[in-house]
C-alpha cells in the first residue's frame, strides 16, 4: 500500500510501527476529506478562496498553541495555561504597538514571543521547583496570567483604528492565496516535527515521557528538558497572541479564554498520547485544522451550534477509540514476531 | 604476579535512606581485565552499590576512585563519561521508542547539523546484535519484548559506549541456556579487551565459571573479598547468610490427590500449540523450557488473563469460562506472576494494601474496607512468610526485590488457593529466601494444595517437582516423573532434541 511496503523483511517491526502513525495521521486527513466534501454538497460556497483561506486563518492560531501543547505531552505534561498567556502576550503586543505606532513588525513580534517565554518559563520553574505535576501548576498560572491581564487592561479595549496599519496588513495578507499567518504556523510545525525527529534533545522528549525513571538513569537532564518544552510551549502561546492580535485587531482582557481545552482536544485528536511518548505535531496541526473545519462546516450544515460542542466531543472519544485499537492491534503483532531465534 | 592496579575502588563507602542504613564501610576494587563477583542476600545493599556507582544516588560517606582519581558523580551521565556502564536487574527500556534508539539515548550518532544519523545508527544496531549472536529488528519498538531480550538490549546499550567498568545486576536472572552462553562469551571478549566487570548473581556456578575474585556483602557491609579459587559453595552460603542453609530444596513426598487442575488442547495460535495436562492436589509440577517457549503464556491463559483458541480448563469441578480472572479466582486458582513490579504489585501502595488486594471483598464489611481487617490480615502472612519492612505501611516499592516476592505470594497464599501457578517464584531471589519459599511450596504441596511452578533454574526443577512438564516453541513435548527427570532429560527436551515420552 506505501512505499515502504515493498521493502525487504528485515524492517518489518519498524514498517509495521510506522504504518500505524501512518494511520492515525491518514485517518484526521480522511474525516477532514469527508467533512469538507460533504459540506461543499450542501453548500458550494464553502470552498471559494475566501472560504479556504478563512479556514487557514481560523486554524492557525490554535495549530500553533497544539504544536506547542503537543512538545509537552510528549514529556508526559500539560500546559493549561497556554489561552491565557495568548491572551496576555496579545494585549501586550496591542499596547506596545498602540504606544509606538512606528515600532517594527518583528520587534513587537519577538516582544510577544519573549513574553509567552517568560511565561513558559515560570510555569516550568514552578514544576521543577514545586515537584507538583503540572497538570496542578498550569491550573494556577491559568488563573494568574489571566488575573494579570485583568488587571492591566482595567476594562479597556484595544480598537483596530487605534494599531499600526502596518501591523493589521500582516494579518489579512496573502502570498499566492495563502495568508501569511498561516505560513507562520506552517514554519513552526515543519520546525518543530523537524526538531522532534532529528536531534538528540528532540528525542530525549520522546524518551522522558515514554518512561520518566529509565531517562533519568540513561542520564538524560529530565527537569531541563522539560523546562525547555514548557518554555517552547510558552513561546508559541506567545507567537499565538501576537497572530491573534494582528487578526483580529480588537482586543480586551478575555483574547483566548478557554483556548486551552481546545488545544488539548487537538493534540489528542492529533494522536499524540496523553501519557507522552508518542504522537507528532503533524497530527497534532491536523487535529487543530480538523476541529477549526468542524466549527466552520456544521453551521453551514444546518447544525444547530448547540450540536457543535457535542460534535468535537464525539471526535474526541472517537480519536481515543480509533487509538486504542491502533496500539492493540500494534501489540498484538509485536507479541506474536518471535523476539529472536 | 604483580595485581594490576583497580580501575575503580570504592573506600568506606555509606549509605542511609532515612534511618535505614543501606550500606556501611563497603571497599571494593574493581580491576581491568577480571570479573568480580559480588554474593550477599536480597537487601544485603548490592542493588544499593550499584545506584552509587551508576551515579544515581550519591553515597552518604566514602570515596569512589576511577583511574586514580576521585569520582563525585553528580548523575548518571558523569558516571557514564567516566566509562561506567551498568545493566540494572529490572531493565529500564523507553517502550514508546525503537530498539535502536534505545541503545543509543543522548548518543546517536549525528550528521551535519548535529543532526542524527538515522542510517549510522540502525547500521550500529545491527553491528552490535551481530556481536551479541541475537536477531531483533532495530527499528521495532521496545514495546512487547520479552524480559530476557529487553534484557539483551540493555547489554548492547552497555557495549555500544565501550564501557570500561561493566557493572551487571543479576543480568541472568531471567535468561536461559543458550541465552546465558551467548552473554558469558560476550562477557568473557569484554575481559579480554581490557575491561573490568562486576558480576552480581545469584547463581553460584556463573559465579565460579566467570569471575576470578569474589566479594560477599552482608546487611549493608562488606564481608569478605577472595580469590574463587579458593572457595567453595558453602563458604559463600555461610558467609552471605552468617548462618548454615539447611537445605535448598526441603521437598517432602507426598501422595497425589485429585486432580485440581487439567488443561485440555490448549491453544493460542502463533504462542502455543494443543497444550495438555493435569496437576493433582499435593503435587509440584514443574514446567520447564527456554525463555519464550510460552510458558508463562500458558500459565496466563489458565488462569484467564489472556484469552485463548481452543481447548479448555477444568478446575474447581466444572469448566473456567475464557479470559475471566475473577471466575479463575473464585474456583481456587491463583497466579503469582513472574514480573512482580508490573502484573504482580501496585508498587505506590502500602505493604498491607498489597498483601490483601485478592481479598478486599472478604475483608470489607458492608462494602467499606476498614484499616483493621486490612492490617490484621497482612500482618499475619508478613509474619508467617518473614517480610523484612520497617512498617507495614510502607509502600512496596521501598521493599527489596526477594520481600517484594513475598509481598506477592502473601497476597496469593491469603486467598486460600487450591491450585497455585508460581512463574519463576525465586527469580532474582538470594539463596535465604529462597530456601525458605521453597519450603512453602513444599508446605503447601504437603497440605494438598496443587503447585504449577514454571521455572528456568534446573537445579529448582529438578529439587522440587514431583513431575516435570517440559515446553518446547509453543507445545509440551515431555512429561518426566521424578525418577526419571534429570539435567540432561529435560534439556534435551528443551531444546527440541528428542524429548522423552
Amino acid at each position: 500500500m506505501t512505499a515502504a511496503g515493498v521493502l525487504g523483511g528485515e524492517r518489518e517491526g519498524a514498517r509495521l510501527v510506522q504504518r500505524v502513525l501512518v494511520v492515525r495521521e491518514l485517518g484526521i486527513v480522511l474525516a477532514l476529506v469527508l467533512l469538507v466534501g460533504v459540506t461543499v454538497l450542501v453548500n458550494p460556497r464553502f470552498l471559494t478562496a475566501q472560504g479556504v483561506k478563512d479556514l487557514l486563518l481560523g486554524s492557525t492560531i490554535l495549530a500553533v498553541l497544539a504544536v506547542g501543547q503537543s512538545v509537552v505531552v510528549i514529556t508526559r505534561n500539560v500546559d493549561l495555561s497556554v489561552g491565557s498567556v495568548l491572551g496576555l502576550s496579545a494585549f501586550a503586543t496591542g499596547s506596545l504597538l498602540v504606544a509606538n505606532p512606528g515600532l517594527p513588525v518583528p520587534v513587537a513580534l519577538a516582544a510577544g514571543v519573549l513574553l509567552g517565554a517568560v511565561c513558559g518559563a515560570v510555569n516550568g520553574a514552578l514544576i521543577a521547583a514545586a515537584r507538583v505535576p503540572a497538570l496542578v501548576v498550569t491550573l494556577g498560572t491559568l488563573y494568574v496570567f489571566r488575573g494579570l491581564d485583568y488587571t492591566w487592561a482595567t476594562g479597556r479595549q484595544i480598537n483596530a483604528a487605534d494599531m499600526p496599519p502596518g501591523f493589521l496588513r500582516m494579518g489579512g495578507a496573502t502570498v499566492a492565496g495563502v495568508p501569511v499567518l498561516a505560513l507562520f504556523a506552517v514554519v513552526v510545525l515543519v520546525a518543530a516535527g523537524y526538531y522532534l525527529r532529528s536531534y538528540r534533545s528532540g528525542r530525549e522528549l520522546y524518551a522522558i515521557g515514554s518512561s520518566p525513571a529509565a531517562a533519568r538513569l540513561a542520564g538524560i537532564p529530565v527537569g531541563r528538558r522539560v523546562f525547555a518544552a514548557f518554555v517552547a510551549s510558552g513561546a508559541l502561546a506567545g507567537l499565538a497572541g501576537v497572530l491573534y492580535a494582528a487578526r483580529f485587531g480588537t482586543l480586551d482582557a478575555n483574547a483566548g479564554n478557554g483556548f486551552e481545552l481546545n488545544v488539548v482536544a487537538a493534540v489528542v485528536v492529533g494522536g499524540v498520547a496523553i501519557f507522552g511518548g508518542s504522537g507528532s505535531v503533524y497530527g497534532a496541526a491536523l487535529g487543530a485544522v480538523l476541529l477549526t473545519t468542524i466549527s466552520s462546516a456544521l453551521p453551514v450544515l444546518g447544525v444547530s451550534p448547540f450540536w457543535q460542542r457535542a460534535a468535537v466531543g464525539a471526535l474526541i472519544l472517537a480519536a481515543i477509540g480509533l487509538d486504542r485499537a491502533l496500539s492493540a492491534r500494534l501489540a498484538r503483532s509485536l507479541r506474536g514476531r518471535k523476539g529472536h531465534g | 604476579m604483580r595485581e594490576s592496579p583497580p580501575i575503580l575502588s570504592l573506600r568506606n563507602v555509606s549509605k542511609s535512606f532515612g534511618a535505614v542504613h543501606a550500606l556501611t564501610d563497603v571497599r571494593l576494587d574493581l580491576r581491568a581485565g577480571e570479573v568480580h563477583g559480588l554474593v550477599g542476600e536480597n537487601g544485603a545493599g548490592k542493588s544499593t552499590l550499584v545506584k552509587i556507582l551508576a551515579g544515581a544516588h550519591p553515597a552518604d560517606a566514602g570515596t569512589l576512585t576511577v583511574d586514580g582519581k576521585e569520582l563525585r558523580p553528580s548523575g548518571p551521565a558523569d558516571a557514564r563519561a567516566a566509562g561506567i556502564a551498568v545493566i540494572y536487574q529490572e531493565p529500564t527500556l523507553f517502550p514508546d521508542l525503537s530498539v535502536a534508539e534505545n541503545i543509543f539515548m543522548s548518543r546517536q550518532p549525528l550528521r551535519s547539523l548535529r543532526r542524527i544519523d538515522a542510517g549510522a545508527m540502525r547500521a550500529a544496531t545491527a553491528g552490535l546484535f551481530a556481536r551479541l549472536g541475537i536477531h531483533l529488528d532495530p527499528g521495532r519498538p521496545a514495546r512487547g519484548l520479552s524480559i530476557a531480550d529487553q534484557q539483551l538490549v540493555e547489554i548492547a546499550k552497555a557495549l555500544a559506549f565501550d564501557a570500561r567498568v561493566l557493572i551487571m545486576d543479576e543480568p541472568t536472572a531471567a535468561l536461559s541456556g543458550v541465552e546465558v552462553e551467548r552473554l558469558f562469551s560476550v562477557v568473557a571478549s569484554l575481559r579480554e579487551s581490557g575491561a573490568a566487570v562486576l558480576f552480581i548473581s545469584h547463581r553460584f556456578d556463573e559465579i565460579f565459571a566467570l569471575c576470578r575474585r569474589v566479594t560477599v556483602m552482608r546487611d549493608g557491609r562488606w564481608v569478605s573479598t577472595d580469590p574463587a579459587a579458593g572457595l567453595t559453595v558453602d563458604d559463600l552460603v555461610r558467609r552471605m547468610v552468617g548462618r548454615e542453609v539447611s537445605s535448598l530444596y526441603p521437598k517432602t513426598e507426598t501422595a497425589p490427590g485429585e486432580p485440581l487442575l487439567e488443561v485440555r488442547g490448549l491453544t493460542r495460535h502463533g504462542v502455543f500449540d494443543d497444550v495438555s495436562f493435569t496437576v493433582r492436589g499435593g503435587e509440584i509440577v514443574a514446567l520447564a523450557g527456554l525463555v519464550g517457549a510460552g510458558r508463562s503464556e500458558v500459565a496466563r491463559a489458565v488462569f484467564g488473563v489472556d484469552r485463548y483458541d481452543a481447548g479448555e480448563v477444568l478446575a474447581g469441578g466444572g469448566r473456567l469460562p475464557k479470559g475471566d480472572t475473577a471466575a479463575a479466582i473464585a474456583a481456587g486458582l491463583a497466579l503469582v506472576p513472574e514480573d512482580r513490579r508490573q502484573q504482580g504489585l501496585v508498587m505506590e501502595l502500602s505493604v498491607e494494601r498489597n498483601a490483601t488486594l485478592t481479598r478486599r471483598w472478604s475483608l470489607s464489611r458492608l462494602g467499606l474496607l476498614l484499616g483493621g481487617g486490612e492490617r490484621a490480615a497482612a500482618r499475619e502472612w508478613s509474619e508467617r512468610l518473614r517480610v523484612k519492612a520497617a512498617r507495614l505501611s510502607d509502600p512496596v516499592a521501598t521493599l527489596s526485590g526477594g520481600n517484594q516476592q513475598k509481598v506477592v505470594l502473601a497476597k496469593w497464599l491469603s486467598t486460600g488457593p487450591k491450585v497455585l501457578i508460581v512463574d519463576e517464584p525465586t527469580r532474582g531471589i538470594d539463596v535465604g529466601t529462597k530456601a525458605e519459599v521453597h519450603r512453602l511450596l513444599s508446605e503447601l504441596a504437603g497440605q494438598g494444595v496443587a503447585v504449577l511452578m514454571i521455572s528456568s533454574e534446573l537445579p529448582e526443577v529438578l529439587g522440587m517437582a514431583d513431575r516435570v512438564l517440559v515446553m518446547h516453541e509453543g507445545r509440551l513435548v515431555a512429561d518426566l516423573p521424578r525418577t526419571r527427570a534429570d539435567e540432561q532429560s529435560v534439556l534435551l527436551a528443551a531444546t527440541g532434541q528428542g524429548g522423552a515420552g
